[in-house]
């Protein structure tokens, strides 16, 4: 019994010991930061963001330097997904919902439904990269149609022959992200157009494992983000797209330009009109995004917009004020 | 009198010591099978990530710049995580599992629930995700907070936790207990000052198994919609947080080399933090273990 009552003591203890040191630390923290706003005067606040996996890494980036100069002002990002964010922008649990794909009738319908209106704000580019392995020395570009004929599903064994009769007689080995992504949506939109995809492609939310699929094996072929691409250039072949006005390969200058088409989509957050009105912080959060997020964006991997675009973006931010 | 017929003995003497010797060798190859994969693993995150962990790692905000990037908010939204799941989960498993094994009757309601707590701890992490979503995110709107996750945490291992428990208890000799009603304890008496101590090692174990499970957890802290980027610290139970697993999860998705070293570094971290765990839960087992 003795024994007993130690071990709830123990226990107790050391709950309570985790629960100071937590405190602890929280209270240096605070410290920290009104010293900062007595010296400044600076905003209060919180600001939510939940959205795309894509765009997580532009939003992260900028947060970190917000919270260099506005330090009051809380900031979460999430990253739950283009449609698990909208899904809480919808339930009015976020301030901006991040985006790799406009926002789709049925989203718009519920927001109307529930009175949230929303302005739509481009950040950057991404440039959907087409690789193939290394050693592949047949593919020189490839157009719309034959990316059509790789990837769309219609019960044959694809083989590099079927594309172009010269190419060589080998199964076609597909790299896809997983049917959740932006990634795909745009694909699909562009490339499949609701067509289903190869059954044979090997599917993985995770473009770290298509690289390396792309990567250890001759005749595959697969698409990705442009920053995957950027990181692993040594190791694959890029495959000029020809949208009808000549293979382009992609690079900063052909995405942020649109002549690497139609496989450069832009890069979205949606913002709500009401918390720009209302809460001081979000606008001036907002009016952050639009100035610095073309440096921020080339920082992590994407492509910024032309410096118009930006401006444009700033003007309608005032409007909503 | 010939108690041993020697010859029939010593004619299946030999293949009776080779077929010992054979399952001595399949079981110790059965424990260095997974030893090995573990050494495997582990030489390949602490290569990887030894080089990002120090003091500096531990105290910064995840960031763009690998080199200054850390999982302060994480580390300690972690912690406090199992600050709440730990009594919430071991108080109503340990709980159920005394009323089920001490109390209940043995009819078929008990055995139906009995089947069905099994059955749960089979159940994917998603759907306890969903789930807390549903009832303790929205419904009770306590939002995506300490408690919220916490809540959901605790329903996720419960059942490891009661079936542990329920073990532990079975494996309490009835002659103590006898002995103890025979004194004239009442089943109370009897379940705290013999039963429970005597079975707190095993009730531990699988308590610490199940808090290993709820803090290596990501699927559904995402579905809870948990940010991955936090630049402050949770006031309380009911404030935003993220965890190590979450930050982990993002670091390796990236495109950049070394983010997937953080990622590594993070694994440490989490590793370290779960063997601190192990020890204070070995530390109060040996105290018990002792006694009887």
């Amino acid at each position: 019994m003795k024994s007993f009552k130690k071990l709830a003591l123990t226990a107790i203890m050391v709950g309570v010991l985790a629960f100071t040191t937590a405190c602890n630390a929280q209270e240096t923290q605070n410290n920290n930061s009104k010293k900062v706003e007595e010296e400044t005067k600076q905003l209060q606040g919180e600001i939510k963001i939940d959205g795309s996996s894509t765009v997580f890494p532009i939003m992260e980036a900028v947060v970190e330097e917000y919270g260099m100069e506005q330090p009051g002002v809380k900031v979460s990002v999430a990253s739950s997904g283009t449609g698990g964010g909208f899904e809480a922008f919808i339930a009015g649990e976020t301030d901006l919902s991040n985006a790799s794909r406009p926002i789709k009738d049925e989203e718009k319908a519920k927001l109307e439904e529930k009175g949230i209106d929303y302005t739509e704000l481009k950040l950057a580019f991404d440039g959907l990269t087409v690789v193939v392995n290394k050693e592949n020395d047949w593919v020189d570009y490839l157009t719309i149609d034959e990316l059509k004929k790789i990837w769309v599903e219609d019960g044959t064994v694809k083989k590099w022959s079927d594309i172009r009769p010269e190419w060589p007689d080998e199964e076609i080995k597909l790299f896809s992200p997983g049917t959740d992504s932006g990634t795909y949506d745009y694909f699909d939109e562009v490339v499949l157009e609701g067509k289903p995809l190869a059954e044979k492609a090997a599917l993985s939310e995770d473009d770290n494992i298509l690289v390396q699929g792309v990567k250890g094996e001759k005749n595959a072929i697969g698409y990705f983000g442009y920053a995957y691409y950027l990181e692993n250039k040594n190791n694959l072949k890029v495959v000029p797209i020809d949208g009808g006005n000549g293979p382009v390969e992609p690079n900063n200058k052909t995405i942020e330009s649109s002549e690497y088409a139609p496989l450069s989509r832009p890069l979205f957050t949606y913002v709500k009109n009401i918390a720009v009105k209302d809460k001081e912080e979000v606008y001036h959060f907002v009016k952050f995004v639009l100035e610095n997020c073309a440096d921020l964006s080339e920082d992590v991997g994407y492509v910024k917009l032309p410096k118009d675009e930006y401006n444009k973006q700033l003007k309608t931010l005032e409007e909503l004020k | 009198m010939n108690f041993f017929d020697h010859k029939s003995i010593n004619a299946r003497m030999k293949i009776r010591v080779i077929v010992n010797l054979f399952a001595k060798i399949i079981f110790f190859a059965a424990m260095m099978f997974g030893l090995f994969i573990l050494g495997v693993l582990l030489y390949r995150i602490v290569s990887q990530g030894i080089g990002y962990l120090d003091l500096q790692f531990l105290q910064s905000l995840p960031s763009r710049k690998p080199e200054q990037a850390g999982v302060y908010t994480a580390l300690i939204g972690s912690v406090l995580l199992m600050a709440v799941v730990a009594p919430v989960s071991l108080l109503l498993g340990v709980a159920t599992a005394i009323y089920l094994e001490e109390y209940a009757k043995d009819n078929r309601f008990t055995a139906f629930i009995k089947v069905n707590i099994s059955n749960l701890a089979g159940v994917p992490s998603i759907v306890f995700g969903l789930l807390g979503l549903t009832v303790f995110v929205r419904a009770l709107a306590l939002g995506t907070s300490v408690l919220a996750a916490g809540l959901t945490m605790s329903l996720l291992v419960l059942p490891i936790i009661i079936v542990a428990a329920q073990e532990a208890l079975k494996a309490v000799p009835a002659s103590l207990r006898e002995a103890s009603y025979a004194m004239g304890a009442t089943k109370w008496q009897t379940i705290v000052r013999i039963v429970l101590p005597v079975a707190i090692p095993g009730i531990l174990t699988g308590g610490i198994l199940a808090l290993s499970r709820a803090i290596g957890e990501t699927a559904p802290l995402v579905v809870l919609g948990l940010p991955l980027f936090l630049a402050y610290l949770p006031k309380s139970i009911f404030d935003l947080f993220t965890v190590l697993p979450m930050q982990i999860y993002n670091w390796t998705g990236r495109p950049q080399e070394e983010f997937h070293s953080l990622a590594a570094a993070g694994i440490i971290v989490l590793l370290i933090l779960l063997l601190f765990m192990n020890f204070l839960a070995v530390l109060i087992r040996n105290k018990f273990q002792k006694r009887y």
